[in-house]
């Protein structure tokens, strides 16, 4: 079978996660909450340990310290403290009782930096499920919700005035959000998460005219970056996770370039 | 037909009352304004009407069905977000292209459709705004300090615009605006807010009564006397 092939398996697990982090990555820039996707990232390593102490699946651990990570921090905000404040708080404070909590785990010798920085070619049959019925799940969600996101991204007055609740759309938001980091933990790790989110959306930027098309764009960017990284991985015989990233971010440098080329020349 | 009933409207934020004691009925095809200094609840009053906030206590009832267009004072673009006026329009529903350019039409920036929306002068953009609020063919417009940042023949159009608006939807008009003497002229009935309603009713009214002059002082007056002179078509009756 094609999927018994462990590099076939690889390419399929980063495409899904590029298509899943791509329209989520544009608002995570248009809503500067580059570092709400660090703080539940971070959080992911006390899922990781929490996990590992109960002995239940990694991406159920993950999943719900993620979730409930997003659940606080909405309901959290607007209480006092400035938001990057209350993040900065709660994802290292998370990050340090997982090492913590990791320490504890005797007999059990885990490979955090496979968590750190993802292993994506021991992607197994289960993993490749886990992250497409994520990455299905986050996108029906968010084209479900595209209008509603948008126009709460705008401006929240305007949400409300069409009706819309723009606290439920954040929530939403957020919550697509922690299933990402969830599905994504294997593919590039803790650390690179927030890279795959934000650089295809970034690169994206100089050749979009409407939101829709940033989204597609950045897909498109995130899977040639995810294939493209592993496959340079594989020649160059480098780590995976980190060669994807550098890839999106070379991406990202050549279409700033090509970008500010073109906006000086229609000056 | 009544739009809007607002009863005994309360609002307490951070420890102080930001509105206290709101009544107003709205009425179709009124321009009502409401004028006060910084810091009086304007917008406060205005948000509780759209929803966006939750009045301590008190009673907004809306007319059954009432779709409501709002143009917010200002509307900040990330540079990030790329968006099309005919897609800024188009959001959250869906419209065809036929009543984009006609509400483009009657907001006076017609042909700006596939214009980026940061590429857009302040002027085009409160404009755009007020043909996004026209779109949803609203029984109440409400605008928030809709003139801020244009210069005065820019609010003069603006506001000119805004009477034809009325006049062809029938609509009820509720705004906020700094503007005195060009508010003076449009609206139908003018409210003085200062926590509470210090004093309402007609522009000539409100502009001669004790507690508008105390918080606007005698100057505006004079202006007001000098624009009613020029623009009525009949002697008036001043206030005395």
């Amino acid at each position: 079978m094609i999927l018994d092939d462990f590099l076939i398996r690889a390419f399929l697990a980063g495409i899904g996660v590029a298509l899943a982090a791509a329209p989520l990555g544009c608002f995570v820039v248009w809503r500067r909450m580059a570092y709400f996707g660090d703080a539940t990232a971070h959080a992911a390593i006390l899922g990781v340990a929490l996990s590992l102490v109960l002995s239940t699946s990694i991406f159920a651990g993950v999943l719900v310290i993620a979730l409930t990570m997003a659940t606080l921090v909405s309901l959290l905000s607007n209480k006092g403290y400035a938001m990057d404040t209350l993040l900065g708080v709660m994802a290292h404070s998370a990050l340090a009782f997982g090492l913590v909590a990791v320490s504890f785990v005797s007999g059990v010798r885990i490979d955090l930096m496979a968590y750190l920085f993802g292993d994506i070619l021991a992607v197994g049959l289960n993993d490749l499920a886990i992250i497409w019925g994520g990455a299905i799940l986050v996108l029906g969600l968010i084209s479900w919700r595209w209008s509603n996101l948008l126009i709460a991204t705008l401006n929240s007055d305007l949400a409300h005035a069409c009706g819309i609740d723009p606290r439920r759309e954040q929530l939403i938001l957020t919550l697509s959000l922690a299933m990402v980091v969830a599905v994504a933990l294997k593919v590039v790790g803790v650390l690179l998460i927030v890279a795959l989110l934000i650089i295809p959306a970034a690169a994206a930027r100089p050749f979009s005219r409407t939101p829709e098309t940033m989204a597609l764009l950045a897909a498109a960017i995130g899977a040639i970056s995810t294939t493209g990284g592993l496959q340079a991985a594989y020649w160059l015989d480098t780590p995976t996770g980190p060669t994807i990233v550098s890839l999106a971010a070379i991406l990202f440098a050549v279409a700033s370039l090509v970008g500010h080329g073109r906006h000086c020349q229609s000056r | 037909m009544t739009l809007l009933k607002i009863e005994h409207l309360e609002v307490f934020l951070g420890g102080q009352h930001i509105l206290e004691d709101i009544q107003l009925i709205l009425e179709r095809g009124e321009i009502v304004t409401i004028v006060g200094p910084n810091g009086s609840g304007k917008t406060t009053l205005l948000k509780s009407i759209i929803g966006s906030l939750q009045p301590t206590r008190g009673h907004i009832t809306k007319a059954s069905g009432l779709s409501i267009g709002y143009v917010p004072q200002h509307l900040h673009l990330d540079a990030t977000l790329p968006m099309t006026v005919s897609r800024f329009m188009r959001l959250p529903f869906q419209r065809s292209r036929l009543q984009i350019e006609k509400a483009l039409n009657q907001a006076g920036v017609a042909g700006l459709g596939k214009q980026q929306m940061n590429e857009l002068s302040g002027g085009q953009l409160q404009r755009i705004l007020l043909a996004r609020a026209l779109l949803e063919s609203p029984d109440l417009l409400i605008l928030d300090e809709a003139t801020q940042g244009l210069d005065q023949s820019g609010i003069a159009a603006f506001y000119r615009q805004l009477e034809a608006v009325r006049c062809e939807l029938g609509c009820g008009v509720l705004m906020v605006s700094h503007e005195l003497h060009v508010v003076m002229r449009t609206s139908d009935r003018v409210i003085c807010l200062n926590r509470t309603i210090c004093c309402e009713g007609t522009p000539e009214r409100v502009s001669s009564s004790p507690a508008y002059l105390a918080m606007f002082g005698h100057h505006t007056h004079d202006t007001l006397a000098l624009y009613q002179h020029h623009h009525s078509p009949s002697p008036m009756e001043l206030p005395s």
